[in-house]
């Protein structure tokens, strides 16, 4: 191995030494960490969820385009077909006004007294429901906009229900997590640098006499940035294992309460990409916590005589 | 090898440590800086060592003016200067084989030679066998002789060391002075600050006199020694 390479591994098998010598200060530091990284991991977890949950309540956006009283069958089902074709519209059903005599006659509790209408004046109406893809503001707005410039077409009724206010709260919750990433993400850093500052004064003596045998400032530095690095990574680590655990200890009452909901879904932890970006981050983190924190208190150490 | 030409040195609280100083030592050479307590031998070292730079003058070691040496090419002359002080610097937290090593890991020398070199330093100052144990557990003097052999294992062409005997008795205190002169005798350039003058007598080498923080005598190896009595 080259010299570089193998003062890299000496600096690496240094650090991880010198924490596992200290196993109760070192837990407690890769603790507080780890809650911080877990925190915002939790809350992207938490929207990630929350949206593939209202994506299987799709079903919950409805459109209700009612058409005009004279509008013939043939007509209707050429309008069914053509908003089929439309790619934000997920499920169509027409409701022929026969089939919705029927269901009000079946649903409504009037029964019998229907008889006594001579016609039948419900209309069609063509129940649409947007693609799950599709279910923002903007694009449900678009299809009103849309059904509402055909003639042929009464009444546009857009169900917004709570989805849509769900949907709003996740945007909301996006901005959240990014806010709440800087700042834990900028604690991560504080602790780091504080951590590394405590070592450096603790091996104040080492540093002296290694700068008087003529090391190098990397050389000197090198160690520190490996604790660091192995603070971000151990934290990332554990925060992940929190993260699982948590989607562990929830996972059986969420899908419970989805059942009630009529739905089948199931908590997710995080996908593997979320689990790359977090442990690249903790490496990141612990880096540069420990590269700011040694480049101002390395420089004011010198050897004395 | 070095050259102070009208060096002085004021410390910020205000005391002039050196005042003027001219002399050279030549590449090879063994010099001897003898002088009362707090003349400013021990300035003159530091100030050989880049460890602080004059207030006034120059300082040139190897070449390299002390004054303009930029802070990033400070590590790698301080590889060249084997330095001894009278508090021996070692770090109590590892064994006497890693204390001694350092020089030579901070230089990138491939372990498998390090034990070698190692071993053989250690010979030199007559403590082959201790290198496994904690520098807590041996003798001062001994302390003293590790960082002698901490100083010297990276073979350093310039050598500086003050009051390295301090701690000896008077036999062990001439095996290291004859150590250094052998280490002379091959071209590396020694500089030994002591008040021992019962060594400086028996080893008639060049000395520098300094007192007061002014160089006193330039005595030359070939004339009898004189020591300045203040």
């Amino acid at each position: 191995m080259s010299v570089t390479g193998s003062r890299h591994v000496h600096a690496l098998i240094g650090s991880l030494g010198r924490l596992a010598r200290t196993p109760f200060s070192t837990t407690l530091t890769v603790l507080v960490i780890a809650l911080a990284l877990a925190l915002p991991t939790a809350l992207r977890l938490f929207v990630l969820n929350a949206q593939a949950a209202t994506g299987g309540f799709s079903n919950a956006i409805d459109i209700s385009v009612y058409l005009k009283t004279d509008v013939p069958l043939a007509k209707a089902q050429q309008l069914e077909h053509s908003t089929r074709e439309r790619p934000e519209v997920g499920q169509v059903e027409l409701i022929t006004p026969d089939k919705a005599m029927e269901e009000f006659r079946a649903y409504s509790g009037f029964g019998t007294a229907l008889d006594a209408l001579k016609e039948n004046p419900l209309p069609p109406v063509l129940h649409v429901q947007p693609r799950a893809d599709a279910q923002t503001a903007a694009a449900v707005e678009s299809l009103r906009r849309y059904f509402t410039a055909w003639p042929e077409v009464d009444l546009v009724q857009v169900d917004t229900d709570w989805v849509m206010r769900f949907n709003a709260i996740l945007a909301v919750l996006r901005n959240l997590l990014l806010i709440a990433a800087v700042l834990l993400g900028a604690g991560v850093l504080a602790v780091i640098g504080n951590t590394i500052r405590l070592e450096i004064l603790n091996r104040r003596a080492e540093i002296e006499v290694t700068k008087l045998v003529g090391g190098s400032n990397a050389f000197v530095r090198r160690p520190f940035l490996y604790t660091g690095v192995l603070y971000g990574l151990c934290g990332a680590l554990l925060a992940w294992a929190i993260v699982e655990i948590a989607v562990f200890v929830l996972g059986r009452p969420i899908a419970n309460l989805a059942q009630v909901y009529g739905s089948h879904f199931a908590l997710q932890g995080p996908p593997i990409d979320d689990v790359g970006v977090l442990l690249a981050t903790g490496v990141v983190l612990g880096w540069m916590g420990a590269w700011i924190s040694a480049a101002r208190h390395l420089r004011r150490i010198e050897p004395r005589a | 090898m070095i050259a102070f030409d009208r060096v002085s040195k004021r410390y910020p609280n205000g005391r002039e440590a050196l005042s003027n100083c001219t002399f050279e030592v030549h590449t090879g050479e063994m010099v001897f800086l003898t002088g009362r307590s707090g003349a400013g031998k021990s300035t003159v070292l530091k100030l050989i060592a880049c460890l602080e730079r004059p207030t006034r003058g120059t300082v040139v070691v190897g070449g390299k003016n002390t004054t303009t040496l930029k802070a990033r090419h400070v590590p790698a002359f301080r590889r060249h200067v084997g330095v001894v002080f009278q508090d021996h610097k070692l770090l109590a937290d590892r064994p006497v084989f890693d204390n001694v090593a350092l020089p030579l890991v901070v230089a990138g020398l491939p372990f498998k030679d390090m034990d070698k070199r190692v071993r053989a330093a250690l010979d030199q100052v007559g403590l082959l066998g201790k290198e496994r144990l904690s520098p807590m557990e041996l003798s001062v003097g001994e302390q003293q002789r590790v960082g002698i052999a901490r100083a010297v294992v990276s073979k350093p062409p310039l050598l500086i060391a003050d009051e390295p005997t301090g701690n000896l008795d008077p036999d062990l205190a001439l095996d290291i002075m004859k150590l250094f002169r052998r280490f002379s005798d091959v071209g590396v350039t020694v500089v030994v600050a002591t008040h021992d003058l019962h060594i400086v007598r028996e080893f008639a080498q060049r000395e520098l006199v300094i007192e007061n923080g002014a160089i006193h005598g330039n005595v030359g190896g070939d004339l009898p020694s004189v020591i300045a009595v203040r």
